[in-house]
């Protein structure tokens, strides 16, 4: 089964890479931009059926590893496929 | 005295940080990451700097995982003194061992130049040769270096000393090269026995090279 974790700093957390292709795309005149977050995408293949229990195990590992929780929020997809 | 340098696939800084505390007269012990304890009698563990396990994920989030981590964490829990230098410093922020994270740097650049540090408390083994509002003339050399913490984290290191240094110009003004929140520099814990800091004092040792005000700091360490 793939799982997708999505991971971006949290709201009020400078995020410094947004803030430079924010800037580089007001030079291109993209000015209705108004904010650009820059997060990070993680593809698991989990062998599992079971949706609940690879959402619980996925978890586990976004507290331990994937994420820094003290900076990073995290979400956990099952895409359609 | 002992000292423990902890070597994970990555590290860089371990030779420069061994031959730092050599030349302070001290014993010194490179210790690989696979080694599950630390040497008999360590009274220093130092996590050097580098890019441990090519900082893959974020900076020193695998290192925290490394089985010579565990004796470093249960060392550090028991009140052995620990310094993390650049790499180092993130491996005991992402361990917990330290409050706070580390982001990239505000400019999205790697920063290696010398820059003045203003000791801000001194109340501690590390920093206990030095004097509150000296300024010290250290490299620092880092792309994730940006210390953040929230509000309530941030006034409860002030309260509780544990700020140990800033950035700072050569007069003590406040500078910040990478948007470390209030341009902090270095941190320790509330028991004052884990210290972090992203400059390299062992890279301050020589004149000739153009500082040796790390070995005031290094030698807070020493009896």
């Amino acid at each position: 089964m793939k799982v997708i974790v999505n991971i971006q700093l949290k709201n009020g957390v400078l995020d410094p890479q947004g803030k430079a292709v924010h800037h580089a795309l007001a030079s291109l005149k993209f000015d209705e931009v108004g904010d650009v977050r820059i997060g990070k995408q993680i593809i698991l293949e989990v062998a599992t059926d079971d949706q609940a229990k690879a959402k619980e195990r996925v978890t586990v590992m976004c507290e331990e590893l994937l994420a820094n929780t003290v900076i990073e929020n995290y979400t956990i997809e099952f895409p359609a496929c | 005295m002992l000292v423990a340098v902890a070597v994970f696939p990555g590290t860089n800084c371990e030779i420069d940080t061994k031959y730092a505390f050599e030349k302070l007269g001290q014993e010194v012990v490179l210790v690989f990451h696979k080694e599950e304890k630390l040497p008999e009698g360590t009274d220093l563990v130092v996590l050097p700097g580098g890019f441990s396990y090519g900082d893959y994920l974020r900076s020193a989030a695998i290192a925290k995982f490394s089985p010579i981590m565990k004796a470093v964490i249960a060392f550090a829990q028991q009140g052995g003194k620990v310094l993390g230098i650049c790499n180092g410093f993130q491996m005991l922020v992402e361990a917990r061992l330290l409050p706070g994270a580390m982001k990239r740097n505000e400019n999205v650049h790697f920063i290696s130049q010398f820059h003045h540090l203003k000791v801000v408390h001194n109340d501690n083994t590390f920093l206990r040769r030095c004097s509150v509002g000296e300024v010290l003339n250290i490299p620092i050399a880092h792309g994730e270096g940006s210390f953040y913490i929230d509000p309530e984290g941030l006034k409860e290191l002030y309260a509780k000393h544990q700020v140990l240094l800033t950035y700072c110009d050569e007069k003590g003004t406040p500078q910040n090269p990478n948007g470390s929140i209030d341009a902090i520099a270095g941190i320790c814990n509330e028991a004052k026995n884990v210290f972090g800091l992203m400059p390299h004092p062992e890279r301050a040792i020589e004149a000739i090279l153009g500082s040796d005000d790390g070995v005031k700091m290094l030698r807070g360490f020493l009896d």
